[in-house]
């Protein structure tokens, strides 16, 4: 009866938080954990592996033209990452036109080139210098690059003409060869 | 001399006289031309105190205006030629992000997720300041509790109404009837 007594004087005493408060504080902890979840998710996933469908994207060349692989399905495509002041990427550049030139008058095999965090008239100046015709483009915002989440460059990665990644060379190209090699056999 | 080479004489003087004052006037406009000031090149001071509130995305977490790499010389030459535009430094802030993305400014803009970081620490901060308020009052009744109850005998609590006090005076009557 004592205890019974006391458990109602204590249930008085103590000053509870209104409902909603607690709702919201609640709420607001959930939907804090389930960003911090998806952003940890995010940063876990790993590059685009071989044999995976490669989202679509868009470049948006130097000249203003844009170009989006959603509407080049059928084709390889050959992504080549660069930049003016990397000095390995001055090495491939001539056997990409080179390449590209080969490829061209047959029409199923799309170049593009996606300028890495560079300076607009240095990227420009790279391109007159070794004389590149394939589209390039600056990657804004570093979107594209981040969806491939390239290490660095020069890069290059060649879709083939499901959409799906093919193959992937980190480094210079050494030849137009080599280039050819992993090209030719995603052709019918 | 007659009439009439007289009249010739003074046309061809007339149109003489008004080549020479549109020649005159377009010699006036000519020099009032607006001409768009030089701007001074921008001093490798200027250029660091925009480069110093950027950060260099490739080499990561190395300010733009001390990072030794050709890209970030690049990126300063770059923010020279923006500022010798005439850009002030908000917009060439803004530029570097639309080009390389948020991750170049030292401090994130307030749009979409990044409120949080914004939001977050003074709400948690408030929040904390009240859990350590409620804690010390907590803390602080007892105390005032114990003094009210040591003040004089008439604010001592009657054992009839304290259930704590109605316990011990039983146990004490009950050990009194048991002899102890």
């Amino acid at each position: 009866m004592i205890e019974e007594k006391n458990l109602n004087a204590d249930k008085s005493n103590r000053t509870t938080l209104p409902r909603w408060v607690v709702g919201l504080v609640f709420t607001a902890l959930i939907g804090f954990l389930v960003l911090i979840g998806l952003g940890l998710r995010r940063t876990q996933e790993g590059p685009i592996v071989i044999g995976q469908k490669v989202p679509a994207f868009e470049l948006k060349t130097f000249e203003g033209e844009v170009y989006r692989t959603a509407e080049m399905q059928g084709k390889v495509i050959l992504i080549n990452f660069w930049a003016s002041w990397c000095k390995p990427c001055e090495q491939e550049a001539f056997e990409l036109e080179e390449a590209w030139q080969y490829y061209k008058p047959g029409g199923e095999v799309v170049f593009l080139g996606v300028d890495y965090v560079d300076t607009e008239p240095e990227a420009k100046a790279f391109i007159q210098q070794f004389g590149l015709t394939y589209p390039n483009g600056p990657d804004l915002r570093t979107r594209i690059s981040q969806m491939f989440r390239i290490k660095g460059v020069p890069e290059t990665y060649i879709i083939d003409r499901e959409g799906k990644l093919a193959f992937v060379k980190t480094g210079p190209f050494l030849s137009v060869n080599e280039i050819r090699q992993a090209i030719d056999p995603l052709l019918p | 001399m007659s009439k009439d080479t007289l009249m010739l004489k003074m046309r061809k003087s007339l149109w003489g006289w008004a080549g020479l004052v549109i020649f005159l006037v377009g010699v006036l406009a000519l020099s009032v031309y607006p001409v768009n000031a030089q701007q001074p090149t921008p001093s490798d001071d200027d250029v660091n105190r925009v480069a110093k509130q950027m950060y260099c995305p490739v080499c990561e977490n190395i300010p733009l205006d001390v990072c030794p790499t050709q890209a970030c010389a690049q990126w300063r030459e770059l923010i020279r030629l923006k500022l010798s535009e005439g850009l002030t430094d908000e917009e060439i802030r803004q530029y570097f992000a639309e080009q390389y993305g948020d991750r170049v400014l030292d401090v994130p803009p307030a749009r979409g997720l990044n409120w949080l970081v914004y939001v977050l620490p003074p709400l948690f901060l408030l929040g904390g300041i009240w859990i350590v308020v409620r804690v010390l009052r907590s803390m602080r009744s007892p105390l005032a509790a114990m003094n009210v109850s040591t003040r004089g005998d008439e604010t001592l609590p009657n054992p009839n109404e304290d259930p704590y006090l109605a316990r011990i005076e039983e146990e004490l009557r009950r050990r009194e009837k048991e002899g102890k």
